[in-house]
Parts: C-alpha cells; structure tokens; sequence
C-alpha cells in the first residue's frame, strides 16, 4: 500500500496543477467559443453556435491582425533561418574570436524584448526634436525622411520583421552552430579526398546532416511567428489596433482584457481559429519534411 | 556467518511476450554457504547466477523458498536492512563523490543506536582505505583512478559497514589480464584478513578455481556441483561441469563398456571390472595422455604446439566429440610421428566416465 | 574559407551582425547617460557624450516605482522557480525512478500537453484566476507557471541516465528511495537542475503577458509591465534618457547571469532545443 501510493504522491502537484491551469481550460476555451452572446459579469449566455467564430472572422481589426501575423510569418521565419545558417558557416570556419562571436550573437535572448523594444522605438521614431538615427541615416543617402513607428504601414513592418528576427536570432544560430559542430569532420576528410568542390560538400553533405535541426527551426519558427505579440507590445504600445499592427495573439488579449475586453467568447473563438491555422501549418511542414529531410 | 538457502526458486516472466512460460533463473537451490568462506558461484553467462547473488543480497525477491543469515530469516528483509555489502560489476562509483565521501556514503544511512559519530566514521573509512591499499587516494573523484583502484573502493564502501555478507558481481572482468592476477590474491587477502563470508560471481573457472574454498557450478538455473576447486576439477558430478572446469578443455570420446572394458572404437582403452554394458562418454583430462608406441588408442597427427615447459599434441579421432584433441606432454619426451599417427595410453585417474544419456558421472 | 580574402570577408559579415546585435544596447547605455536637455538638442543624435550624468537614473528610481517593480520580480521569479523546481524534480523521479500502474500512460498524457500552445489556455485561467479574486497577487501571478511538462520531461531524460546500478549500490548501502534521490540523483543531475532554473529565472524575469493580464495595480508589476507604464505613461514628455536608464537597469541582472552562467546557458537552451 505505502509502496503503490509514493509516486502518486510525487506526481499529485504536477497533475493538480496541470488539471487545473492546461486539461480544464483546454475544454473550457472550447466550450467558451460556442456560447453565444455569453456575458462576463452575469456568466449567463443566450445560445450554442458559431456566431462567435462567424463573428471573430467578420471583424474588421481580427482581419487586420490576420493579415499581420501572416506577413511576418512569411517573412522573419525564411529570412531569419536562412540568416543564421550563414552565421553559423562563418562561425564554424573560424577559431578565432569564435567564442566571442557566440557570446554576443546570443545575448538577444535573455534580453527583456519589452525593454530592447522600447530602444528600437527610439532608433526609428519620429520626434519632434529628432527624425530618429535610421531615418536620419537614410537620408544621409539621400532617401526620404520616414517614421517608422507612426509612418506607412510597410516601414511599420519593416521595423517589426527586423525586430522579430533580431530577437529569434539567439536561438537559431546556437541551434545550428551545435548542429554543424556535430557533423563528424571525417566526411569532411572524404569528400576532401574526392575533391569535391565547397558547395557541393555545402548541399551533399552539410545540408543534409543538418537538415533535422534546420527544419525543426522551420517548424519552431512558423508555430513562434504565429504567437507574435510582445515583440510588438513593445514597438508600437499597447494599442496594436490603433496602430493597425495587431496579431491575433494580440486581438486575442484586446478581446479579454483592456479598453476592448470582456469577450472571452471572441477571444476563445479566436485562439482555437489561431490554433487550427498553426496545427494545419506544422502538419503540412512534417508533411513536406518527410520528403526531404534525412535522419540518420 | 552461514547463509542457508532453502528451495530457493526464481521465476521471471518471459522477455519474449508470446512465450507464457516462464523463465527460471533460479532453480530450487537448497544448499548451505559455510561460515567465513570464500564462495564462487561460477557457470556461462545466463546460468541465473547473478541473480542468486541478486538474491542473497535482497535486490531480488524470490518466487519460492527462504534465506538465511545464520539463524535468522532474511527472505523479506529489505536490501536496505539486510546488511549486505556488494560490489559490482561496474563498481556503480557515485561519480559526484571523492573516494573518501563515495566510502564513508553508506554509514551516513546509519539511523539510531548504530548512528556513528563523526570521528568514527572517519576512523572507519580510514581502515576500509587502509585495507584495501587506497588512503592515498582518499581526495580523488572515481572518474580520476584507474579500474584496479575503483575497484579498491568499491570493496572497501562494501565492507566499511562491517557486513555480515560480502556479495562480488564479476569482481575481475573489468581489468586487464596482469591486474587480474593482482586483484585475485588482493581478494584472498583481503577475506582472510576480515574472514567475512564472501560470495562472487564469475564465468571464468579459472578466476573461480584460484581464489574459491567452495565452489558452486550453475547451470540453466540449476546447482550442478558444490565443492571444493581439487574436488570439483577431480571428480566432475556430470559431464557439464567436466567440460566447464580446467583449460585446454577435456577430451571427450564416444565409447562403450563391454565385458568390464572401456572401449573407444576399437581400442579397450581402460578396466571397468563388474560395470554393466552400456554406452558412455570417455572424458580424458589433457594431462591424462602417456605418449607410447604400443598405446592403444590410436589418433591422427595434427600438429605439435611448443609451450616451453610442455609440449601440447593436437590430433583426430574418428570417436571424438569436437574438432582436436589436445593431449599435454612434458616437453623431454620425444616421439615420432612420421607415420603420421600418434598413440596413447591413459591414466586411469584422469579419465572420467559419464552416461551416454544422462550426462550423469559414472563411477568405476 | 582557404583563401585570405574569403576569411576577411567572413569576419567582416560576422562582426557586422555582431554591430547589429551590440548597438542596441550601446544606445540604450549611451543615452541613459545623456542629460534631459542634451539629448533633446541633438537632432542628429551623437554617437558619444563628453558630459556623462546619472541624473537619469536617479530620476528612473525616483519618478517611477522601479524599484517597487524590480522587488516584485524578484519575488515573482524566486517563488515561480523553487515552486516549480520542487513540482518538477518530484515528477521526474516519480516517472524516472518508481514504478506503478499507468506511469506510461500518465507519462504520454504528459507529453501530449507539451503541444498545447499558452494561447489557448489563458483566457479560462485568466477566467479562473479572476473568479478566484487573485488579481493582482502573487498567487495569482505564480500558480499557473509552476509546471512545466517540458523541464518534467528533460530532468526526467536526465534521471534516467543515472546508472541503474547506483540505486541498487545505494539501496545495499541502505538509503531509502528519498535518500537516493537527495544524496545522489540531485546532486549527479546538478547541471541539468542549474540550466532548468536558469532558464526559468529568465522566463520569469521576461513575462509580460500574464502579469499584463492579471495586474492592473501598479503595486504588482513586474519590470516587463512597469517599462511598458514607464513607456506610455511615464516621466511625464517624452524622457527617453530617463526611459532608457530603467531599460538598462533591468536588463542588467540578466545580462549579468549570462555573462557568468554563459556556456551553462547555451548548452541548456541547445539541448533543450534539441529533445523539444
């Protein structure tokens, strides 16, 4: 009896907490996005449906997050793989200074992004005492004066597809620094003994060795770019909507909490939407990599 | 102090999931370790005989049967409790430990009226050190001493707590070849200094042979033999444990007794006066060959291996059980083999009879 | 990378992209320490400052309660991690080291939660935690960060790569199963505990969301939601050197630790990165 009781014991603080903080609100959000009209205060609601979804997909600024969210998907994650793929090559041809190299490359990621962010909105913004150090670089060549902050919407994307991936770097690179530094240097040594040119030891030997690590960045990299949104809290202020750089984890958040909250209904519609698009994204990638990556 | 095993059995369910029967590993053993000896517990690998070391230490439950320590039952005493001192195989070192901590670990479990204080705790593991020849070494991390000095420290955190049992796992596998040699008299000295009880585990009988009082041969999770190394060498109870003790092996021929004569083939080979007629296996040690040109058994030349002191003979026989004879001659005799043939007689006293069918030893 | 040239090149892209990772926090540094009055006289922003002050930072701790902010993370991450260090190690040598009825499937139940993104789950416990009347609490801002299925399941890897002969050295020796797992699993899984609790003081020091969400006094924000207040409401106009003293002051702790705990850190996230 004493023996068969122990490990449950052990485990009754993870279960507990567990059963209450992910497995409840797990059915709970489904149930949530199917009542209809439900009021916060009184938890009364006046029906079962769809509305909420139908809703959620006929709002405007959910739209607007949408088309967000996608924008940045499609850009920081091939961008910012392919990237630190090239960093990581130049870092493992190197053994000087390799180590400090490292170091600094990594130093995004235990920087606070809401802090970082707020001095990228000091490089880009357009005040009244000054145009801000990247516009005013930019005109230094001779290119037109641009708030990147309160400006057109592709230099307020710019701003955010360069800051997401400044701040997914860290991981990438260490990730396929390790990769490479795995490759047994004795395939290396043959495909030397065959002559065989840079770039093809590059796409015959390398890629392929460290293609589980590269896809498993893709697929890490699409289901992070999908949640975007302290990286943007910290850009352009709370008020992403007004700002018209909203994510859907942000519309998310608008709609349970803040001047637009209350609707854990919309809110709850909109997270499972969120989640079907990633589910359906990470599916079609194993799909894909199943194809053309190679384990060994 | 004596361990007694009483139908002493254990069951394991098949690895392999399909088969319902199970598996014994242990198989009624029913047999007494005396006081203050030096045990082998020795067969092939998967005899069961580390589990039965499993069990006396209480690793292990078994399926039927009792053990005792002396006079007391010991069958459902937890490891924890049953005072037993092991060293493994591997050693099982806790690497974060210095040898010092790694030996003194086991008295820290101490509880109550057998708490230790500090200084003799200290003084304990100072002896165990001192013992086994380690307390220069006491600052060292496991992962910064060679095999032969791990397993120095395995031994003494086996005995720092003065156990009433000391259990070995393959104590020498793990060393080379001289260090082995080395270590053997190392542990004979050692049990004889502390005269604990000691059990180990080996699959090599020569290991057992050089270091054992009693040896107890396993087979199939069966007791085949137990007795002394001379005994067991001298007077095999079966055709098994022949085979299993001494090296080069024995030589084992097809034969017969007929009208009180061993034959092998042809040749009457030895006198079984009053012995019924039956078919048996002829098991001839290698040092029981006399070369002789009038020798009855006759056997076809192979080859002469030198070996400095001796000289081994390899041969064929139409009646023998494997691929060459090998017979040990002292190197001063000369004999020739231009005909290409080679004859022997026998010592009595190195031949060994065992029924055709039962494998069992049959006396003359 | 055999030719002279090319290895130029090589370091060249490198050190760029280490400028471009740098220069953040050189400004941030460098403008903290620019007067009110300098800094907004410079249309086109110096790149160095001949009068460094610490004014800004005596105004980040006096004009804000940053210091309010700063404790309150402190308190949050110290209670988030040893809460959730004594849940997981538990755990893990529940699933590592005893055995009982259903532990596999309790086991994949486990690791099935590990796909279930935070997103989804927050709006029922922000629900919950408001029910509860835990806005603005420590509790509420603790209780749902104290397991993670993913550190249960590396430490858990990490316990079972202990020798399985070690237990039974340690059972013979006379230890109880707790004693094993304090006198000898702890201390031989020691790297892998200090990266869990590494890493987790980084994600506590970082959150943003949850604490958002859960405080709305500012006598409960945490540094992330106090840059944030400091950001849109703060140092009444547009203080940025005062803006970017609290920025550099909390981003100092962190820094600190990766500099002194850097190849734990980069081994643990690799790793981490590796068996996620």
């Amino acid at each position: 009896m004493k023996k068969s009781i122990t490990p449950w014991l052990c485990l009754l603080p993870a279960i507990a907490f567990l059963g209450v903080f992910m497995v409840y609100p797990l059915v709970d959000v489904v149930v949530y996005s199917f009542e209809e009209g439900y009021n916060f205060a009184s938890g009364s609601f006046w029906g079962t449906g769809f509305y909420n979804f139908s809703y959620v997909l006929h709002d405007p600024f959910f739209i607007q997050a949408l088309k967000n969210t996608f924008i940045i998907v499609i850009i920081t994650v091939p961008l910012s793989t392919g990237i630190a793929l090239l960093i990581s090559l130049g870092l493992s041809n190197i053994k000087a200074l390799r180590d400090l190299f490292q170091t600094v490359y990594f130093l995004p990621y235990v920087t606070n992004t809401l802090a970082v962010g707020l001095v990228f909105m000091i490089l880009f913004k357009k005040t009244a005492y000054s145009d801000g150090l990247v516009s005013l670089l930019i005109q230094l060549f001779g290119g037109p004066s641009v708030d990147f902050i309160d400006g057109p919407y592709w230099a307020k994307m710019f701003v955010m597809c360069f800051y997401t991936i400044w701040v997914v770097m860290p991981f990438k690179i260490l990730i396929l620094t390790s990769a490479l530094a795995s490759v047994d240097p004795v395939y290396y040594k043959a495909a030397q003994v065959d002559a065989t040119p840079k770039w093809r030891v590059f796409f015959k030997i390398t890629l392929p060795m460290i293609s589980p690590m590269v896809f498993y960045l893709v697929i890490t990299g699409f289901i992070g770019a999908f949640k975007a949104y302290s990286d943007e809290v910290a850009l352009f202020g709370t008020n992403l909507n007004a700002a018209g750089m909203n994510t859907i984890v942000g519309y998310v958040y608008d709609m349970l909490y803040g001047n637009s909250g209350g609707y854990p209904s919309y809110a709850s519609a909109a997270a499972l939407i969120l989640f079907a698009i990633v589910f359906t994204i990470t599916t079609i990638n194993l799909m894909v990599s199943r194809k053309t990556v190679y384990y060994q | 102090m004596k361990i007694v095993l009483k139908h002493l059995t254990k069951r394991f369910p098949n690895r392999n999931k399909k088969i319902k029967e199970d598996v014994i590993a242990v198989n009624d053993f029913d047999f007494t370790i005396p006081d203050g000896k030096f045990i082998g517990l020795l067969g092939p690998s998967g005899c069961g005989k580390s589990t039965a070391l499993n069990l006396i230490c209480g690793l292990e439950k078994p399926t039927e049967g009792q053990i005792f320590f002396g006079d007391t039952d010991v069958t459902n005493v937890a490891v924890e409790e049953r005072g037993v001192g092991l060293v493994f195989q591997n050693y099982a070192l806790y690497p974060h430990l210095t040898v010092y901590e790694n030996i003194k670990f086991p008295l820290g479990n101490l509880r109550g009226e057998n708490k230790l204080t500090k200084e003799e705790m200290d003084k304990r593991v100072r002896e165990a050190a001192k013992l086994v020849q380690i307390d220069g070494l006491l600052e060292r991390r496991p992962n910064e001493m060679s095999g032969g000095q791990q397993q120095r420290v395995a031994i003494a955190r086996a005995l720092v707590k003065n156990p009433k049992v000391l259990l070995l796992d393959e104590p020498l596998s793990n060393l080379d070849a001289r260090l082995r040699l080395q270590t053997r008299e190392e542990l004979k000295r050692i049990q004889l200094e502390t005269g604990i009880t000691t059990v180990f585990v080996t699959h090599d009988q020569e290991e057992a042979m050089s270091i054992s009082d009693v040896i107890v041969v396993m087979k199939d999770g069966v007791l085949q033999q137990m007795g002394e190394p001379q005994e067991i060498y001298d007077e095999p109870a079966n055709l098994f444990v022949a085979c299993f003790l001494g090296t080069p092996q024995i030589n084992v021929f097809d034969g017969r007794i007929e009208n009180g004569k061993v034959y092998i083939g042809d040749a009457a080979v030895l006198d079984a006066p009053g012995k019924e007629d039956m078919e048996v296996s002829v098991a001839i040690r290698p040092e029981g060959f006399i070369l002789d040109k009038e020798g009855a058994l006759e056997c076809d030349f192979v080859n002469r291996e030198v070996m400095g002191r001796d000289t081994s003979f390899v041969a064929t026989h139409p009646a023998f059980n494997g691929v060459n004879i090998r017979a040990i001659i002292p190197s001063e005799e000369n004999y020739d083999v231009s005909d290409g043939k080679v004859r022997f007689t026998l010592k009595p006293g190195k031949v060994r009879l065992f029924d055709k069918t039962t494998t069992e030893r049959v006396k003359l | 990378m055999k030719t002279k040239a090319g290895r130029i090149v090589n370091y060249i892209l490198l050190s760029l992209w280490g400028l471009i990772v740098l220069f953040p926090f050189y400004w941030m540094i460098l403008t903290s320490v620019k007067g009110y009055g300098a800094y907004n006289s410079e249309y086109v922003p110096k790149f160095f400052t001949l009068s460094p002050t610490m004014e800004n930072y005596i105004t980040a701790f006096t004009a804000v309660p940053l210091a309010k902010y700063f404790l309150n993370t402190f308190i949050f991450t110290v209670i988030t991690t040893l809460l959730m260090m004594v849940v997981v190690i538990l755990s893990a040598f529940a699933f590592a080291r005893l055995s009982f009825k259903g532990k596999d499937l309790v086991f994949s139940l486990f690791l099935s939660l590990m796909m279930i993104p935070n997103e989804l789950v927050i709006i029922t416990n922000f629900v919950t935690i408001t029910d509860l009347n835990l806005r603005n609490t420590f509790m509420g801002l603790v209780l749902p960060s104290v397991t993670s299925v993913f550190y249960i399941y590396l430490l858990k890897e990490n316990f079972e790569q202990i020798p399985e002969n070690l237990y039974k050295a340690a059972k013979v020796d006379g230890t109880s199963d707790f004693g094993y797992l304090i006198k000898v699993m702890l201390p031989i899984s020691k790297p892998t505990i200090v990266t869990i609790t590494i890493l987790k003081v980084i994600e506590c020091w970082n959150s943003y969301v949850w604490p958002r969400l859960i405080t709305d006094d500012q006598n409960y924000f945490l540094v992330s939601n106090g840059i944030q207040e400091i950001r849109e409401n703060g140092f009444g106009r547009e203080n940025v050197p005062a803006m970017m003293a609290a920025v550099v002051v909390i981003s100092v702790p962190l820094v600190v630790i990766f500099l002194i705990f850097r190849h734990k850190i980069m081994d643990g996230v690799a790793r981490g990165g590796t068996k996620g």
